[in-house]
């Protein structure tokens, strides 16, 4: 069988598979029980699934659903919001304070949990309304608009609720980063299906990809060919802060509480290194939504593969930093080019031996 | 341009440089006048404005590698985590392996030095985004900081505690408290190095050959290219300027705090970055001043300053002033630009 290398090697999704196969090498070294699911029951009494693929679909999803919304926000404007763990704390004060009624323990619900919900997606959707006008109608580099959230983003969250941690009563509140009863599958992943089909909906359905792409390759233009590049950006960063509503809710789900500076710390690293482990690039333009799916899950397999080698996690930073160098090394136009020049020529090579 | 248009507004007359450094000066003298007139209490005694400056020495300092880098076009988030990983390692060498000051010193230029050279190749010759670089850079710096140790602890070595506690007093700015006793103002030595350093770098960046390409890369890379200069050596010198100024500023930091900690320094290169655009640094590059840069760090000091005084205490009214105040500048800055370039059409 005859593979084309030059083909293989631009193939978007080469480095993901090969980043799993990896990874999936690794345990099996490691330790195999790694890939071992068990059926048992939790504590509220329930069989539900555990194990360590278990965490990495769980964990995963909300990672993944970030991804959904940073693709977008990378091929458009060419840049990352890196205020995405800071407006997950936004949102999330602001869901406790309208399901808690700005008490810090109250005995009921003081509003229904889908209006609670709405508020976050609301408070979200106008994070992206403030980082996208700074990078849409300002032109400020979208990493730099977004720094400005992401130093005060903590603040203003604890602002919110008076720096109180409000604790939600009702337990329904915890299915959302938890399990449903009756089912053994982790709630997340179905909210993270859901989102993946109303995305894929919307990228088959509108012009919204196409048009993405066409201003993150070319904005000028892409503006002669009549799109407004303008809210073409901005729409990507409004549905990114919808993405982080519903990320919000899982990360505050899983406490039924919140802790401000914690919550969804380093997050944002996490949501890029998706979307550049997806093989998109990181400068704007083409973009494959599978790809950084796929991405986020792979990089919480990365983190439940380190925790698993009883890595600190205030260390773990440090080697997802080289993991994200090693990506970006690969996928710097300059080594591709020397990488295609090369195998090009030991294919010269071989037809001279020929 | 049209040299006989003598309707040129008066953005054009000034250049960007000097426009943007004007508003900085004008900006820190109201705040700092207006503290004195509205707030007075500490801001009337001098010892007031030194420790701001002992405070930010570190600030300061990192503020201008983080001009330099942004004059040349690029970016550089990894400060922080530079400076807290060079305070770790220092603390560690000095009282866990019997280390002494000369050699502290040098494990933190030797730190700055080598993230330089890492993310400068990576930025310069491999063209990857700096600013993914120096994210992945900061996280690097942050995570080994407590791969190094990972409780935070204060050094109790003799020579660095004389050093640390050393005093510059300045005459005949003192004052004389309530019981009569007459206090000296006084600078840690590290205000002295960061001062020498802005003089240094200001005259690097206005009068040399080097400095001058940075501005012009940061300009317009093309026509830097078809200038004759190595642009790509350029880029490299700024990132390796900056980290190493990083790893300098580490130091100072270390020397004013005397411990080390994971958290340290959490946040600065947010505030180097505000304090650079605060200063009339422009984010497209090409445009900046390194005296318009200490401006940047004593005005966003201050406003830290007024805003404690006024009761707003709680660490979050901080995170959220200065973040007010960098939107704010870079408003100012997208607009003033737009404006310009309508006034040259």
């Amino acid at each position: 069988m005859k593979i084309d290398i030059k083909k293989l090697l631009s193939n978007q999704l080469l480095i993901p598979i090969t980043a799993l196969v990896i990874l999936c090498l690794v345990n099996l070294v490691n330790d195999a029980s790694f890939f071992t699911i068990k059926l048992a029951p939790n504590n509220e009494g329930y069989n539900v699934f555990s194990g360590p693929l278990i965490t990495i679909l769980d964990y995963g999803s909300e990672l993944a659903i970030l991804a959904i919304g940073m693709t977008l926000v990378t091929a458009a404007s060419g840049g990352q919001d890196i205020s995405v763990g800071a407006t997950i704390a936004i949102a999330g004060s602001a869901m406790l304070r309208v399901l808690c009624g700005g008490v810090s323990k109250p005995e009921a619900l003081a509003a229904p949990i889908i209006v609670g919900f709405l508020v976050a997606c609301i408070v979200g959707m106008l994070c992206g309304v403030f980082n996208g006008l700074l990078v849409s109608i300002f032109r400020i580099q979208p990493m730099i608009a977004t720094l400005i959230l992401f130093t005060a983003g903590r603040s203003i969250a604890a602002w919110i609720n008076n720096n109180e941690l409000p604790i939600v009563p009702d337990p329904k509140f915890k299915y959302f980063g938890g399990f449903i009863p009756g089912i053994p599958i982790p709630t997340t992943t179905f909210i993270a299906i859901a989102c993946i089909v109303v995305a894929a909906l919307l990228l088959k359905f509108t012009n919204l990809g196409l048009y993405t792409q066409a201003v993150g390759i070319n904005e000028s233009s892409s503006r002669l060919n009549g799109i407004n590049p303008t809210f073409i950006k901005f729409l990507s960063f409004v549905i990114l802060g919808l993405c982080v509503a519903v990320a919000a809710l899982i990360k505050v789900s899983r406490l039924a509480t919140i802790n401000y500076s914690v919550i969804a710390k380093d997050i944002e690293m996490d949501a890029i290194l998706a979307v550049a482990l997806g093989g998109n690039a990181l400068s704007g333009g083409k973009f494959n939504m599978w790809g950084s799916i796929l991405g986020a899950y792979i990089i919480q397999f990365l983190t439940t593969t380190l925790y698993k080698f009883q890595v600190d996690a205030a260390a773990l930073p440090a080697y997802k930093a080289v993991v994200v160098i090693i990506l970006v090394v690969f996928s710097s136009p300059v080594v591709r080019e020397k990488l295609s020049a090369l195998s090009s020529k030991k294919k010269a090579a071989a037809k001279g031996v020929a | 341009m049209n040299q006989e248009n003598k309707k040129q507004s008066i953005f054009t007359k000034v250049s960007d440089t000097n426009l943007l450094l004007v508003i900085t000066i004008v900006i820190f003298f109201v705040m700092y006048i207006g503290a004195i007139l509205f707030q007075g209490g500490a801001f009337t005694k001098p010892q007031m404005f030194f420790n701001i400056l002992n405070a930010n020495a570190a600030l300061i300092i990192t503020s201008c590698g983080m001009s330099i880098v942004m004059i040349s076009g690029g970016i550089d988030i990894s400060v922080g985590g530079v400076v807290a990983l060079v305070s770790m390692c220092c603390a560690v060498h000095l009282d866990m392996h019997g280390g002494n000051i000369f050699t502290s010193m040098l494990i933190a230029l030797g730190i700055g030095l080598a993230f330089g050279l890492v993310q400068g190749f990576l930025v310069a010759y491999l063209d990857i985004q700096p600013f993914i670089v120096s994210l992945a850079g900061m996280f690097f710096a942050r995570g080994m900081t407590t791969i190094v140790n990972t409780k935070p602890f204060n050094v109790e070595n003799a020579a660095f505690k004389a050093l640390m506690e050393t005093r510059i007093y300045i005459p005949g700015m003192g004052t004389v408290n309530k019981k009569g006793i007459y206090v000296p103002a006084y600078v840690e030595p590290g205000v002295l190095v960061a001062l020498a350093l802005v003089i240094v770098l200001f005259i690097v960046l206005r009068w040399t050959k080097t400095g001058r390409s940075f501005y012009a890369v940061g300009g317009n890379r093309q026509s830097a290219l078809m200038l004759g200069i190595n642009v790509k050596r350029t880029r490299f010198i700024s990132h390796v300027i900056c980290s190493s100024l990083a790893g300098i500023a580490g130091y100072v930091y270390f020397l004013h705090v005397g411990s080390g900690s994971a958290s340290h320094a959490l946040g600065m290169e947010m505030n180097a970055i505000a304090s650079s655009i605060i200063g009339g640094t422009m984010l497209s590059g090409g445009v900046g001043n390194i005296a318009g840069t200490l401006f940047g760090v004593l005005s966003l000091s201050t406003i830290q300053n007024i805003v404690s005084n006024a009761g707003l205490d709680q660490a979050w009214w901080t995170g959220i002033t200065i973040a007010a105040m960098l939107c704010l500048f870079l408003v100012i800055q997208s607009v003033v630009m737009a404006q310009k370039k309508r006034a040259l059409k």
